[in-house]
């Protein structure tokens, strides 16, 4: 068994990521086991509903609660852990991912009984990563040692400005000052295996301002970054005070700058921006995340936690899209009663995980490679589909595409645009699909 | 319900003034009219009348005899005004005073049934009233021929103004004569009317009667003791206009005993009924069953009814000689009883009376529904109110970018408006009206060409058929002469705002102290999108201006092409003076940059004479376009977002590899309301 080795301390932990890590390059690099391996591996994202405080930009599934059974919480986690590890036969998780809300407001203590679950119904293996999302302010270093304590290998830190007046407008309860000290003491405790987000585009920010603190933040940083442009979302804060007026409306000819430069500078810097928001140096790509560019099956736990997998362990043959129940109470409540809170599913169709396997992943800097392809759609090759398209030429000439003996992916310049290329992609997969001769009947 | 759409509202008016207390009233008795000389129709008469015309046959009713009424005892006038100066509101005390209407306080633009025409104080339709009056002991026929108040139908207002012998020109006692009076009065002064000069208003705080009789003299050289000053609100002095009209205008010159000769001035269509025309008779006499030609058609038709209007059909058993009223023959479209038309009896034909036209239009522009899927209701639309309108002229059209629509000629500005205006509010239809054009024309040099058309002088109202400067010995641009009257503090004003519509001063005459009248020849197509507007703006409101056609005059005009990436906008081309060319071009290609998505390189916007860019904007390629979050729960959303935009897509007009939105064209093409 892994866990009881896992847990044993943070060195050992260390050790396996490293291990983790070189695989993940090869990876990377095209190298992908079996189709029937593939639907016994799985991502696991656990997600903890909670926050202390309301963001302004935030419209995430998250609940300001006046207290939290958290004895509940945890043993309606486990549950449907394992009811949804069942359900999927997967034998082997490769990653867990702790989101939120705020996951740093739980104990250590229920992450460590997830990933126990996990490890009793299912193989998780030593070098799984395991991330943990962190709130500067709910971090001190004794309780990210606890988390590490635990089982988790890694974090993401919310960091979001190094601009207090930024994190005020955001909403955010934490300083510039708090943010550093985490990210210092998470560097101390999880070496070259923290992440930061960083946000741009925010209103009145300006260029110049804005790249000098991703410079400090360079200097500061571990092995992973990422980059997120400021969406206003219908329903927060943020959105409702640029509508009345009282904030200017973010610029997106300014935010596209600040992705142009804050894209050069991390490269200058030597990360690799191996997704459109996500940029690694030292091989410190994230698995888990990988896992949802590649169209990899993920199990998605947790109040409107969202998976994706075959249901093998119903007999389900196709892939599933499933949303767990929102509202936390309901969802206990389900999980109570079934052992499991999925509100919604629905079959993918084997034309929509084609489209999904494009829009994911044109994501990354690799793309979609043809052997990638091959495992989703094994009649039509990308040159099949692409290669004759005036439209899709078009787009080569352009500079923004490259279709060539490796596969298909966005050049640096079609990276920024990839959804304004996927608009004439799409539809051309379409086309090719509906044209296609009918499949052979499985197992005919 | 038997509600013609052109003329139900005076019944509608008296329906609703008589449902309330009507139920289970005895059958109404025979209508009294006209009755005894100068009687008063009680409202509940006619109330019930209006009914009657509704649910019976109008063969139930006693009919008239117009024998009683010979020339000399007729006479027929107009009333003309500029917008707002009290014309309805004396037709409305004029038809209480000789008891066509019962005096209610109701009675407001009686004659003006449109509710477009109340909104704006205008009347498009014309209405006709023939009113009994009593005057020293002698019966008189009064009719009322009501005009149309604007000179975007100066033809119908000419054919009814040469129906008449006399004009009552009301002036508002406060504001004194505007452009419109101007121009009315010139249309009554040509036609050699009598005209009586109505100062009206003058109840008001502000009136200034004197200063105004002032003007009336200076301008139209009428003698200030002839001015009738009245209050028509009020009812003051209203009963001298009566005794002027008899006195002052002169019976029609008419011969009973001749062979008929009747002018058709005006026309509506019945569903039941089919065309009902509006006559006056010059000559002879006509009853039911007399067999009548149409000068025009040729055709023949069975006279089934003839009456008065007062102002409802009341049938009589008789027109005669100088006589006004309606006749139904049969006819199926208003086209056949075009407007200036003359009718004859049936091998007893006479020369018909001049001045006959078919409508010309002057502005054309197009129409669209703002969904496809809306065509046939607007069509039927369209069709119902052209029944009435028969100078609307409709071709179909169609526009890659709006889809398939019509391409309509109007009179004038305010009819087209009046026309959208009415789609709107009695057939609910909503339309994208592209900006207004006027009818080019082209004299050609090239043999070719002539062969071609079969003509030497084409007019062009497709931009796309303009015919190149090679094979074109001159271009002709419809002017028109425009009169402007303002307070002389916004001469200056005025006068930049003329220029730049490259207009020609024809005359500048002080009327009064402080008011002042300017004569211009101005381009149609200078006017027809947004001068009136600006005249109005910054004139605050008190310039008035109006216009009457001035034929055609040579202009440089160009062909002007809008270009994306290189690439020719079929719907977007224009003809425009070379003068213009460049402020219109920029306007459109800024209009473009607006509303033209950013698309993955950049699209450079272009206007062009030939060859000759005059013109330029850029819309910048997208530097960013990609979401910046996507993982598990944002999939779903994602590729949802994804697939209906691509779905959007491929709806696009593509101009070269430009994706253009009909929103776009929308923008560029529509009359543009908000300046």
């Amino acid at each position: 068994m892994a866990l009881p080795r896992a847990r044993a301390g943070a060195g050992a932990w260390a050790a396996a990521a490293k291990a983790a890590q070189r695989r993940r390059r090869a990876e990377g690099a095209g190298g992908s086991p079996s189709p029937a391996a593939r639907s016994q591996r799985a991502a696991l994202y656990v997600h903890w509903p909670y926050c202390e405080k309301r963001c302004s930009y935030c419209n995430f599934n998250k609940y300001i609660p006046r207290g939290v059974d958290e004895a509940a919480m945890r043993s309606c986690l486990v549950t449907e852990t394992q009811t949804l590890l069942l359900l999927s036969g997967v034998r082997r998780v490769e990653s867990v991912f702790f989101g939120g809300g705020t996951p740093s407001l739980a104990s250590p203590h229920t992450v460590a009984a997830v990933l126990e679950a996990v490890a009793q119904t299912a193989h998780l293996p030593a070098d799984s990563e395991v991330t943990l999302e962190v709130n500067p302010t709910s971090a001190p270093a004794s309780r990210l040692a606890a988390f590490g304590a635990a089982g988790v290998n890694r974090l993401s830190i919310g960091l979001q400005s190094l601009d207090d007046a930024e994190l005020q407008l955001l909403g955010r309860t934490h300083s510039a000052n708090d943010a550093l000290r985490t990210l210092a003491e998470a560097r101390g405790l999880f070496p070259g295996r923290v992440s930061v987000d960083l946000m741009l585009g925010l209103p009145a920010q300006q260029v110049g301002p804005w790249l000098r603190r991703l410079g400090d933040l360079l200097r500061r940083c571990d092995d992973h970054v990422s980059l997120y442009q400021l969406s206003l979302e219908r329903g927060t804060a943020l959105f409702a005070r640029v509508q009345r007026g009282a904030l200017p409306a973010p610029d997106p000819e300014l935010a596209a700058e600040m992705y142009q430069e804050g894209r050069a500078a991390l490269r200058e810097a030597g990360f690799r921006q191996y997704e459109v928001s996500n940029f690694a140096r030292n091989g410190a790509l994230s698995t888990h995340n990988w896992t949802y560019w590649q169209c990899g099956q993920y199990i998605g736990v947790g109040p409107g936690a969202h998976g994706r997998f075959v249901p093998q362990g119903a007999g389900g043959l196709a892939r599933e899209a499933r949303i767990q129940t929102l509202e936390p109470d309901n969802w206990m409540k389900e999980v109570k009663l079934f052992g499991h809170g999925t509100r919604k599913r629905s079959s993918l169709g084997e034309l929509e995980l084609l489209e999904e396997v494009l829009a994911m992943g044109l994501r990354t800097d690799v793309g979609i490679t043809h052997q990638h392809w091959q495992q989703f759609e094994p009649q039509l090759t990308l040159g099949d589909v692409f290669g004759a398209s005036e439209a899709v030429h078009a787009l080569l000439e352009q500079g923004l595409l490259l279709l060539d003996h490796r596969g298909l992916r966005c050049s640096w310049e079609g990276l920024a645009v990839l959804d304004s290329l996927l608009l004439t992609l799409l539809p051309r997969l379409q086309e090719a699909w509906q044209q296609k001769a009918p499949a052979p009947v499985p197992g005919g | 319900m038997r509600l013609p759409a052109g003329r139900g509202w005076w019944r509608g008016r008296a329906l609703a003034a008589w449902v309330p207390g009507a139920a289970g009233r005895a059958p109404p008795p025979p209508p009294p009219l006209p009755g005894p000389p100068g009687a008063r129709v009680r409202g509940a008469a006619a109330a019930r009348r209006a009914l009657d015309r509704l649910y019976s046959s109008a063969a139930r009713q006693e009919k008239v005899d117009m024998s009683r009424f010979p020339a000399e005892n007729i006479r027929n006038f107009s009333i003309i005004a500029h917008v707002d100066h009290g014309k309805s509101t004396l037709a409305d005390r004029l038809l209480e005073l000789t008891g066509t209407i019962d005096k209610t306080k109701n009675n407001k633009q009686v004659l003006d049934k449109l509710q477009v025409e109340r909104e704006r104080g205008i009347t498009v339709k014309a209405q006709t009233a023939s009113l009994f009056y009593n005057h020293e002991g002698k019966e008189y026929l009064l009719n009322l021929i009501d005009t149309p108040g604007h000179v975007d139908f100066s033809y119908e207002v000419s054919r009814s103004l040469s129906a008449c012998q006399g004009v009552l020109l009301v002036v508002d006692a406060n504001e004194g004569i505007q452009a419109q009076t101007v121009a009315n009065f010139f249309l009554a002064f040509e036609a050699q009317l009598s005209v009586i000069p109505v100062i009206n208003k003058i109840d008001l705080k502000n009136a200034d009667p004197e200063r105004v009789v002032k003007q009336i003299e200076k301008v139209f050289d009428i003698p200030s003791d002839e001015c009738i000053k009245i209050s028509a609100k009020l009812g003051t002095n209203v009963e001298s206009v009566l005794q002027a009209v008899i006195e002052r205008i002169p019976p029609p010159k008419v011969h009973r005993n001749n062979p008929l000769k009747a002018l058709v001035f005006d026309s509506t269509f019945d569903q039941y009924r089919g065309v009902i025309a509006n006559v006056a008779l010059f000559d002879g006499v006509v009853a039911k069953g007399d067999k009548i030609v149409s000068a025009h058609t040729q055709k023949t038709y069975e006279v089934n009814e003839v009456g008065v209007l007062n102002p409802n059909e009341q049938p009589t058993h008789k027109l005669y000689a100088g006589q006004v009223g309606y006749l139904i023959a049969g006819m199926k479209d208003v086209t056949e009883a075009q407007i200036g038309d003359t009718l004859y009896l049936h091998k007893q034909p006479v020369e018909p009376l001049p001045g006959f036209k078919s409508a010309k239009p002057m502005v054309f522009a197009g129409m669209y529904p703002v969904d496809q899927s809306e065509y046939n209701n607007l069509k039927s639309a369209i069709e119902k109110l052209t029944l009435n309108d028969s100078s609307v002229t409709v071709h179909r059209d169609n526009s890659l970018a709006l889809g398939a629509g019509w391409r309509l000629g109007f009179l004038g500005l305010l009819h087209m408006e009046v026309f959208n205006q009415r789609l709107e509010q009695e057939y609910n239809a909503s339309v994208i009206l592209t900006t207004p054009t006027v009818p080019y024309k082209a004299v050609l040099s090239s043999a070719k060409l002539i062969k071609e058309y079969r003509e030497k002088e084409i007019t062009i109202i497709n931009p796309a058929q303009f015919p190149e400067k090679s094979k074109v010995s001159e271009y002709l641009e419809p002017v028109v002469l425009g009169t402007i009257i303002t307070p002389d503090e916004y001469i200056g004003k005025i006068m930049m705002l003329c220029q730049a519509r490259r207009a020609v001063q024809k005359n500048m005459v002080f009327i009064d102290q402080n008011r002042v009248m300017l004569k211009y020849l101005l381009p149609l197509n200078e006017i027809v999108v947004d001068f009136y507007d600006s005249l109005k703006s910054l004139s605050s409101g008190y310039a008035s201006f109006d216009y009457e056609d001035a034929g055609y005059q040579t202009a440089e005009l160009v062909k002007m092409d809008i270009l994306l990436n290189g690439n020719f906008v079929e719907e977007l081309v224009t003809i425009v003076h070379k003068d213009k060319a460049h402020t219109v071009g920029k306007a459109i290609c800024e209009r473009l940059k607006d509303s033209l998505p950013r698309q993955l390189f950049e699209i450079a916007i272009q206007a062009a004479i030939g060859s000759r860019i005059i013109a330029r904007e850029t819309v910048k390629a997208y530097r960013k376009n990609v979401l910046a979050k996507c993982y598990g729960g944002d999939i779903t959303r994602k590729m949802k977002l994804l697939k209906r935009q691509a779905e959007g897509k491929k709806k696009l007009r593509k101009v070269g590899n430009i994706e253009v939105p009909k929103d776009a064209f929308i923008k560029v093409l529509k009359t543009q309301t908000d300046k």
